[in-house]
């Protein structure tokens, strides 16, 4: 790893080409004191529902226990190593069975099981001394919060609420307040580094600024109400906008952002922007993130989660999870679905993010010294009045230098 | 010409309109209330109802390209549509195949997506048009962005 700057307000590029952070990525921060976000709850309903997920590269199974809990871990049988399951989700009814060897586990992780343990008629076997109960897949920490499921290896993790904090989980609580339902699932393969889109979530400043249609249907300007919640140790943020008032923005049109196309640009069917107000609080964009790799998003009445996965130095899976409620009127679904034309890797949003992270890999690939500049709203990762800052940015280098040790 | 040359030809059409950047007459495929949706088989068997493309009316499909050419930041790209001869059942319905190569500005060539239309197919005056047309793709995953309809 090469030097740090002093101050919040620089990244090098290196931290985004760098193998070796990749792989201490994985370690100590994943695998580290975090909570990181794994399913819903209600993808696993029914005693012995399992579903596969990933906790940054590493492949991990959550499953719902007989007793009702959740459990969770490594999708990687003790023997040899091969993934225990090799499909997205199902039902078990007692144990898992490794495909490779046919070794059991619990829906708990332990190993229960090893086929032809005592060899057949006396020869082969394992050998005397072999103790199930010291073998298995590493076990994960869950916890829930508003139906989502998380995960944890490190002993070291503050329990969940604590983690959250209580400004995250009331912002969580707000749009998270009752049973989902999920509407549709796709995954965006992004070219980059991980931490390129984290921060690009994180990013109030550019909202207006890169998105046409945020700006030109004021879904979110820069000149509108709202602001941006960083936590005290800068992990998660809320940014949020509230609906626009006056009729005139001159705020906004003074500074003649390409974006701003309002008068010139209209869309035939504008049914894609009506909206209610569901939360009932005039606040018509909520984006939240929880480090290292979750989002929840509510833009106008299109509510997503977003779990983040690096594959790669310079490739990250952004998998998306649609939901609406399960006591939405057809109405409310249809609206739904006409506003997820905004998001996802189609989206008229949400493609630009897609596009964008892999701008700065290539533009940066033969400059891993230089540093990018993160300096709107000051140095520090403190929560403030505006978006016009790039204070939640700051406040993820400030979890990942305390997690990384630099 | 009979129904299975004339939803070839309709096919061919639509393809070319595509692949030749010729969005602006995308929309004319479409009655003017229509569903156009883009999603997935996963999507599709779980009976999950969003698309990654959501649009109910030709209107609606109009803003998709208007959005293309004025409004959206993507890298200037190009399809070639390879469509397969559709299965004409009784009634409306029709399916068919299709693949589709993605071609960047820097000559990256990718398979970017495959899958079948899943077609409601009216006459409208003299010619054929897309009541619905539902795209569903056989892979979930999708490099980069969507920005040109499929």
């Amino acid at each position: 790893m090469g030097p740090w700057p002093a101050t919040l307000a620089r990244v090098p590029y290196w931290v985004y080409q760098d193998p070796g952070v990749l792989s201490d990525e994985q370690r100590r921060i994943f695998e580290g004191p975090v909570w990181n976000f794994l399913c819903l709850e209600m993808e696993i309903p029914g005693k012995g529902d399992w579903r596969a997920t990933h906790m940054g590269a590493m492949p991990v199974v959550v499953a719902r226990d007989t007793d009702g809990g959740i459990r969770a871990f490594e999708n990687r049988c003790a023997h040899r190593g091969a993934l225990i399951c090799i499909e997205d989700s199902g039902n078990v009814e007692r144990a898992f069975h490794c495909v490779y060897h046919a070794w059991r586990y619990d829906l708990k992780g332990n190993l229960i099981g090893v086929a032809f343990r005592d060899g057949v008629n006396g020869k082969g076997g394992m050998g005397k001394s072999f103790r199930m109960e010291e073998h298995g897949p590493r076990k994960l920490r869950t916890a829930t919060a508003c139906g989502l499921v998380f995960g944890t290896l490190s002993p070291d993790t503050p329990p969940l609420e604590e983690y959250l904090g209580e400004e995250i989980l009331g912002r969580m609580k707000r749009v998270l307040k009752k049973p989902v339902r999920i509407l549709g699932k796709f995954t965006q393969a992004l070219p980059n580094n991980w931490k390129l889109y984290i921060e690009n979530v994180k990013d109030t400043y550019h909202a207006s600024l890169l998105h046409t249609f945020f700006a030109t249907f004021r879904i979110t300007r820069l000149s509108q109400g709202g602001g941006v919640i960083v936590t005290g140790s800068g992990a998660h943020h809320v940014s949020a906008t509230k609906a626009p008032t006056a009729a005139k923005d001159a705020a906004f049109s003074k500074e003649a952002v390409p974006t701003n196309k309002e008068g010139s640009y209209r869309l035939a069917d504008a049914s894609l922007l009506e909206n209610v107000d569901e939360f009932g609080d005039g606040i018509q964009l909520q984006i939240l993130s929880v480090f290292p790799g979750f989002v929840l998003q509510q833009i106008h009445n299109c509510l997503a989660v977003r779990q983040v996965l690096p594959k790669g130095v310079e490739a990250t899976e952004l998998n998306w999870t649609y939901i609406g409620f399960e006591d939405d009127t057809p109405e409310l679904r249809r609206m739904r679905m006409r506003q997820a034309n905004l998001v996802g890797p189609a989206g008229f949003v949400s493609m630009e993010d897609g596009a964008v992270g892999g701008f700065v890999q290539r533009a940066t690939a033969t400059a891993p010294d230089a540093q990018s500049i993160v300096e709107m709203g000051g140095e520090l990762a403190e929560s403030q009045d505006t978006r016009a800052t790039e204070a939640s940015v700051r406040g993820f280098w400030k979890a990942w230098r305390a997690c990384m040790g630099v | 010409m009979d129904r299975l040359s004339r939803i070839a030809t309709l096919n061919a059409d639509y393809a070319r309109c595509i692949d030749d950047d010729r969005l602006e007459e995308w929309p004319g495929f479409f009655l003017e209330h229509c569903l156009y949706k883009i999603t997935t088989a996963d999507n599709v068997a779980k009976g999950y109802e969003a698309g990654l493309v959501y649009a109910d009316s030709r209107a609606m499909l109009q803003d998709r390209v208007s959005a293309l050419r004025q409004a959206n930041i993507y890298e200037r790209q190009r399809y070639r549509h390879i469509v397969g001869l559709p299965a004409v059942g009784e009634g409306e319905a029709t399916e068919t195949p299709f693949l589709v190569v993605r071609i960047m500005r820097d000559g990256k060539m990718d398979l970017f997506a495959t899958g079948r239309y899943l077609d409601k197919i009216v006459e409208e005056g003299k010619s054929l048009k897309f009541a619905e047309r539902v795209v569903v793709c056989d892979s979930s995953r999708f490099d980069t962005l969507l920005a040109i309809p499929l």
